[in-house]
């Protein structure tokens, strides 16, 4: 990648800042999971470890993030499929542009149901 | 006698120039491929493990080690968080690999990188894939009926 190109048909339009928007949820995805392993592995050592740990995901606060964390899964899940379609389908490069607008859509309705659902969860209480 | 006199280039090409099959072989071809074919199952691990775990029921106020017990007590879910264990280290690991490749310039500061990432690799799934198989879910007074 050139440091100081510019003014490229590729830069800084929807195809540079889907590719951006999915690295950075790649590598966000990657460090949860190296933690969510780890927190995971708790059940070995003791039933109290493992429901304390969870306990701290089950702070208000906590869901916030979870919801951050699952934005980003959903985001890179349906951009990765958009990125299949314009690999194998002959038409994908046409209607790459189109297809993103179409994971942007996605991507709101399937967060709006899991914000509703997961934040009153969260915070209806218990 | 005749002197042999070497094609123009031949054999001298400086190696980056050379676009020939070298013995990397295939490995970027096959890793290209794995990145789309993990994605697809991926996308259905993922989402599964999601919806029956946040959406569903009581939702993360469930979730503790009993849930676990419950849920691994069952073939079914050990075989999906095993393949999800797997299959998503190795996309995220074969992911941040190339990120490493294109941000790190210093031949030395790209074989630390990866190193630390390898490394790390190999202990999450080994450590997870330990956890899944060596997990016992009856503890005393457990209610499940793998444990009676």
């Amino acid at each position: 990648m050139s440091k100081t190109s510019s003014g490229t048909l590729y830069r800084g339009h929807e195809g540079m800042w889907s590719w951006v928007g999915h690295r950075v949820t790649g590598v966000v995805i990657f460090l949860f999971l190296l933690v969510h392993v780890l927190d995971t592995s708790l059940v070995r050592v003791s039933p109290g470890a493992y429901d304390a740990i969870m306990g701290t995901y089950k702070n208000p606060l906590m869901a916030l993030g979870e919801t951050a964390l699952v934005a980003a899964i959903v985001f890179h899940a349906f951009n990765g499929l958009r990125l299949i379609l314009v690999d194998f389908w002959k038409s994908g490069t046409k209607y790459h542009r189109q297809m993103l607008w179409g994971v942007l859509a996605l991507w709101v309705i399937t967060m709006l149901a899991f914000s509703i659902r997961h934040l009153s969860l969260a915070f209806g209480g218990h | 006698m005749s002197a042999d006199i070497a094609a123009p280039r031949s054999q001298r090409i400086d190696p980056k120039y050379n676009r020939a099959r070298t013995s990397r072989g295939s490995f970027e071809m096959v890793a290209w491929l794995f990145m789309r074919l993990s994605g697809v199952a991926l996308v259905i691990l993922i989402f599964g493990h999601l919806f029956s775990n946040l959406m569903l029921g009581d939702g993360i106020n469930a979730i503790d080690f009993g849930f676990v017990a419950g849920k691994w007590a069952d073939p079914v879910w050990q075989f999906w968080d095993l393949a999800m264990l797997w299959l998503a280290m190795l996309h995220g690991t074969n992911g941040v690999r190339t990120i490493i490749n294109d941000y790190a310039e210093k031949p030395a500061t790209r074989t630390w990188l990866k190193g630390i990432l390898y490394v790390a690799t190999i202990v999450i799934v080994v450590l997870g894939t330990l956890v899944i198989f060596t997990f016992d879910p009856c503890i005393p007074g457990s209610t499940l009926p793998v444990c009676q």
